[in-house]
């Protein structure tokens, strides 16, 4: 083979495409999916002493936790909808000879999404 | 104010392109060149231009002129395109930056060398692999309209290299059979009339092959014939994991 250019990908490729960036994004904020579900687990795990929690639950009932609640909500909304806005490329659907209209694959997780979240609040407040 | 169009047809059209001159030189280089303006010229055009008229020793691919053959593609301003498919005065008067696709070795100028897709393809056996093989005095295998149309989208390939251009997965690690491939393996598997999923699965399953998709997306969206080549691989993946859980809950079956 006669000599050729051989260009390498930047460290920082990530940040030249948009499309790219809403990637890197997408895959970094399904950390904080896995570290606040790991919280929840703990709290759920030691919910029958809450002594063991008094402390935390003052520094969360505060500005910062307050803070890091609204950042950790952005990033699973930005995860969980960047998600299932793609369920319908990988779940194509055939009834009677016509493609499942892929809009309706999306919002059937959308919806599924909605009564989770409904039951979990009705379980957390009632 | 907005230039008006008579301004802008006076101007030159200016073009900054990726020079590399293997036997000359060790670095890539770009150069200026300024071309008088039409409004209908495409990219494709204005470099034919420049190489009749200006710069005779600068090289690059085309064949069709119109779309089909997949041989022109080029880095337009940082975007894979198909250069005689974009139109000059969609970034006229701003100049055009014009590079050989990203993510291949170049071997002279705009020239690319896709040996590696060349010896990636066949290993996903891009044919049919019929199910039920028959004489062909038996003849041929009929299809429904649904049937085809299962496929058809992945089906529209021109092999243009667009989607490698535009997957960081293949530009961080070549070994990655990449979309274009993957796609078509796809394609075949879901034919009606093939049966070669399973002769298949051992390189697309792979470590290089769809496993490989991070599903960044960008293949789909620069693809000039949607064939969405990224969906075409969630599907692959969906299909084959699927046949992983069923061989583990009824072996032998
Ligand atoms: S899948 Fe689309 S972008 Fe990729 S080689 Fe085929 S036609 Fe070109
Ligand atoms: S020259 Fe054939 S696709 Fe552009």
């Amino acid at each position: 083979m006669d000599r050729h250019y051989v260009r390498k990908l930047p460290a920082m490729w990530w940040l030249r495409k948009r499309t790219y960036l809403v990637f890197m994004l997408r895959e970094l904020t399904s950390v904080f999916v896995v570290a606040y579900a790991l919280f929840l687990m703990v709290v759920i795990w030691r919910a029958d002493d809450p002594g063991s929690f008094s402390g935390l639950f003052d520094a969360l009932d505060s500005p910062v936790g307050l803070v890091l609640h609204a950042i950790v909500l952005a990033a699973l909304l930005f995860h969980s909808i960047t998600w299932i806005n793609l369920t319908p490329k990988v779940l194509v659907l055939w009834r009677d000879d016509e493609q499942v209209d892929p809009r309706l694959i999306a919002g059937a997780n959308y919806l599924g999404w909605a009564v989770a979240s409904a039951v979990l609040a009705w379980l957390v407040l009632k | 104010m907005a230039p008006t169009d008579s301004d802008l047809s006076g101007r030159p059209v200016v073009m900054d392109v990726f020079r590399f001159l293997p036997d000359e030189e060790t670095e890539p280089r770009f150069q200026r060149y300024e071309i008088p303006y039409r409004d209908d010229d495409v990219v494709l055009d204005a470099l034919n231009h420049i190489k009749a008229e200006v710069d005779a020793t600068l090289s690059f691919r085309w064949a069709c002129r119109m779309g089909v053959c997949g041989s022109c593609g080029m880095m337009v301003n940082g975007e894979p395109r198909l250069t005689c498919e974009t139109f000059v005065n969609e970034f006229h008067p701003e100049p055009i930056r014009i590079e050989p696709l990203a993510h291949f070795p170049v071997a002279r100028d705009l020239v690319i060398n896709m040996e590696d897709f060349m010896d990636k393809l066949p290993t996903v056996k891009p044919w049919l692999v019929p199910a039920d093989p028959k004489p062909i005095e038996e003849g041929e295998f009929l299809q429904s309209p649904a049937q085809l149309a299962a496929y058809k989208r992945f089906s529209m390939c021109i092999n243009c290299m667009l989607c490698y251009s535009a997957c960081p997965v293949y530009g961080l690690d070549e070994t990655f059979i990449g979309p274009a491939a993957l796609a078509l393996a796809q394609r075949y598997n879901l034919d009606s009339r093939d049966g070669g999923k399973a002769e298949r699965a051992n390189v697309v399953t792979s470590h290089e092959g769809i496993w490989e998709c991070t599903y960044v997306g960008d293949c789909t969206r620069v693809c000039p014939k949607e064939v969405d080549p990224a969906g075409a691989i969630q599907m692959a993946k969906l299909s084959y994991a699927t046949d992983w859980v069923k061989s583990m809950l009824l072996p032998g079956g």
